[in-house]
């Protein structure tokens, strides 16, 4: 059962002109991004640089207006409510950035960093915090006496790791991790995504695993939706996506990525032209005259491709 | 023009930044060549020197603050100590770059179409016009298909792709012998990436130039690459094939990165970490085999006291004796500091 339901969700910026500085037109970022969350289960969002994923999790924790759609956590609309005290919702979801250096404050101390969201949602002792904050450094891996240490003082692994005791100091539902290993170096990103499975299976997380990494998106999560433009083009899970991709966009993400196999790198790059002209002949069938993709249609009980009504699936 | 002509030779490479009065070397007795009709990749983790290997080959460094000692031959001469008059002719017409982020490369303030031909204009005795026919003719060889609008465009109202083909462009304007790509493609999305991949190879199928390609991707290695160089902490650890270093990894840092990456066939695997972390510039030992302190169960004497590359088979180098020794800890407990 899913615990956290997201549906038709819309995030419009304004474009701003003409002579009274009106809103002459707008940006659609999300256009209509429906999502369910079920525990401990890792969901993949994967789309190329300005697709509007990053926009999605954001507006998903609040750092973005919803201009529609509705977000219902446990039974309850919160979506006008995502910052607010009142509801558990600001504590049970948390973010994981892309950048850790910038999302920590340089002038805090490692042990105020994790304290911040146990001082706002916990009520603790400061012994207890103190626990608390040693437990958590445990976790991560990390020595008791980085708790002293200001985020300079640590590498990018570490202050990711930092990032992510962070997030799961109040013992959240969905963590939102926005390219948390893009900017690591392989063997680091190695650590970070152990890690990160280790805490869901400890701890029955789940995930919204923001990439434009499919292969990392594939070694982590359940469930992949790939983004075109603010909307979904496909939605299915790992073994839907890999081995039946159906909307020529998957396929032509999905032949770009490069092997880490020289063997057979010229039929690879051939079949790249190939799915590429496909890519070019076949548009119109998978976006309308605006270059909208299409509404999802559902091919079996996981698999949901976004197609014209006129194609009859499976191509 | 000979295939296996050798191009450049770099022997016995050492290049070092100035911390207070102390050198110390971050590229550290780098030897490598390069072949015409070749791309060497050269890979690593931030910090291996990959990229001072590049600076140096293109002598980019500020020498006040940088040491650069040994050989870079080209064409009988030895880079490492021409004088900043002399490279100037060098830069750009023998040796073109590639950089990684092509929107701080080009100058937001020149149109795309002048960026291109200052290097001709430096390099060339052409006349204005067979400049811009020139400029046309290469922005339409990296595949910008209306290359008259685009030359009279600024930087900044072009895609990431569109720059990057730009930088290309740039680089091989005069037609360089050597091209030196810095991660050219680590900012730009997976599609756009194999279009520049791609694009790379085409070009140097055209003009037969051999490319040093410093990336950090071994997936772009396996796609693109003739022959490869592994760093580690500013030396060379192994260099081979593109087919030997894949199918037949030896060192045993090689080995722990291939496993340590999110493979596309392989699922809920744990991957491998290597445990530590890349020794700093300051801190690093000089002496003995520099990956030692990250394997720590491969006990001290199966490393060599002065690792040297030692030839496994043809084509096939690696530094010091410990891979024959090397094993995976079985049991690596979760996560390592």
């Amino acid at each position: 059962m899913s615990f956290m339901q997201i549906n038709d969700l819309k995030v419009y910026y304004p474009i701003r002109g003409g002579f009274f500085n009106t809103v002459v037109d707008q940006v659609t970022a999300v256009d209509g991004v429906t999502l369910e969350f079920e525990k401990g289960k890792a969901y993949g969002l994967v789309g190329e640089s300005g697709c509007g994923k990053s926009t999605t999790g954001k507006s998903i924790i609040g750092l973005e207006k919803i201009t529609s759609g509705s977000i219902i956590y446990e039974g309850q609309n919160v979506t006008h409510n995502r910052r607010g005290r009142g509801s558990s919702y600001n504590r049970d979801i948390q973010m994981i950035f892309q950048d850790a250096n910038s999302s920590l404050n340089p002038r805090k101390r490692v042990q105020d960093i994790i304290a911040e969201p146990i001082r706002n949602f916990l009520k603790l002792s400061p012994d207890e915090e103190k626990r608390k904050i040693n437990e958590l450094l445990a976790i991560v891996g990390m020595n008791e006496d980085a708790k002293l240490k200001y985020p300079h003082e640590f590498s990018g692994g570490q202050k990711q790791r930092i990032g992510i005791a962070r997030a799961i100091a109040c013992n959240p539902k969905l963590i939102i991790a926005d390219e948390p290993v893009s900017a690591l170096d392989l063997s680091v990103q190695a650590q970070v995504l152990n890690f990160m499975k280790d805490i869901q299976q400890e701890f029955g997380l789940s995930y919204l695993f923001i990439s434009h990494d499919l292969g990392v998106v594939k070694h982590m999560c359940d469930h992949i939706s790939i983004m075109y433009k603010g909307r979904f083009v496909e939605s299915g899970s790992r073994k839907d996506i890999y081995t039946n991709p159906q909307h020529i966009y998957t396929k032509r993400l999905l032949s770009a990525i490069p092997d880490v196999n020289p063997i057979g790198r010229e039929e690879r790059k051939k079949e790249r032209i190939e799915v590429e002209a496909n890519y070019a002949a076949n548009h119109k069938n998978y976006y309308d005259e605006t270059g909208k993709v299409y509404d999802l249609k559902k091919l079996s009980t996981t698999h949901f491709v976004a197609m014209s009504a006129h194609e009859k699936g499976g191509i | 023009m000979n295939s296996t002509e050798q191009l450049l030779s770099i022997n016995n490479l050492h290049t070092g930044f100035r911390i207070k009065d102390t050198y110390f070397d971050a590229v550290d007795g780098v030897s490598i060549s390069l072949k015409r009709n070749e791309i060497l990749a050269i890979v690593g983790e931030s910090g291996c020197g990959k990229s001072t290997l590049a600076t140096s080959i293109i002598g980019l460094h500020d020498h006040n603050k940088t040491r650069v000692e040994g050989e870079i031959i080209y064409k009988g001469i030895n880079l490492a100590k021409l004088d900043e008059e002399k490279f100037n002719k060098v830069r750009g017409e023998e040796i073109g770059m590639i950089f990684q982020d092509p929107l701080s490369a080009l100058n937001p303030l020149m149109r795309i179409g002048h960026q291109i031909e200052e290097g001709l204009a430096f390099h060339t005795k052409m006349t204005k016009e067979q400049r811009d026919k020139r400029v046309l003719e290469l922005l339409t060889q990296v595949g910008i298909s209306n290359p008259a609008r685009i030359a009279k465009q600024f930087p900044h109202q072009l895609s990431g792709g569109m720059r990057q083909r730009v930088i290309i462009a740039i680089a091989i304007s005069c037609k360089p012998n050597i091209i030196i790509a810095d991660e050219p493609t680590t900012a730009l999305d997976v599609t756009i990436q194999a279009q520049i991949l791609d694009l790379l190879k085409d070009l140097q199928a055209e003009t037969g130039a051999g490319i040093v390609l410093i990336t950090h991707d071994l997936g772009v290695v396996a796609e693109v690459a003739d022959r490869v160089a592994v760093m580690y902490a500013g030396q060379i650890i192994e260099e081979a094939t593109v087919e030997g270093l894949f199918t037949n990894p030896l060192h045993p840092y090689t080995r722990s990165l291939f496993n340590s990456i999110p493979q596309m066939n392989s699922e809920n695997e744990k991957l491998q970490v290597i445990q530590g972390i890349v020794p700093s510039l300051i801190n690093l030992p000089r002496t003995g085999c520099r990956f030692s302190t990250r394997i720590p169960w491969i006990s001290e004497g199966m490393h060599e006291e002065n690792p040297t590359m030692h030839e496994v088979s043809p084509g096939h180098l690696v530094r010091c004796t410990c891979w024959q020794h090397f094993h995976f800890e079985s049991e690596e407990g979760g996560i390592t500091r």
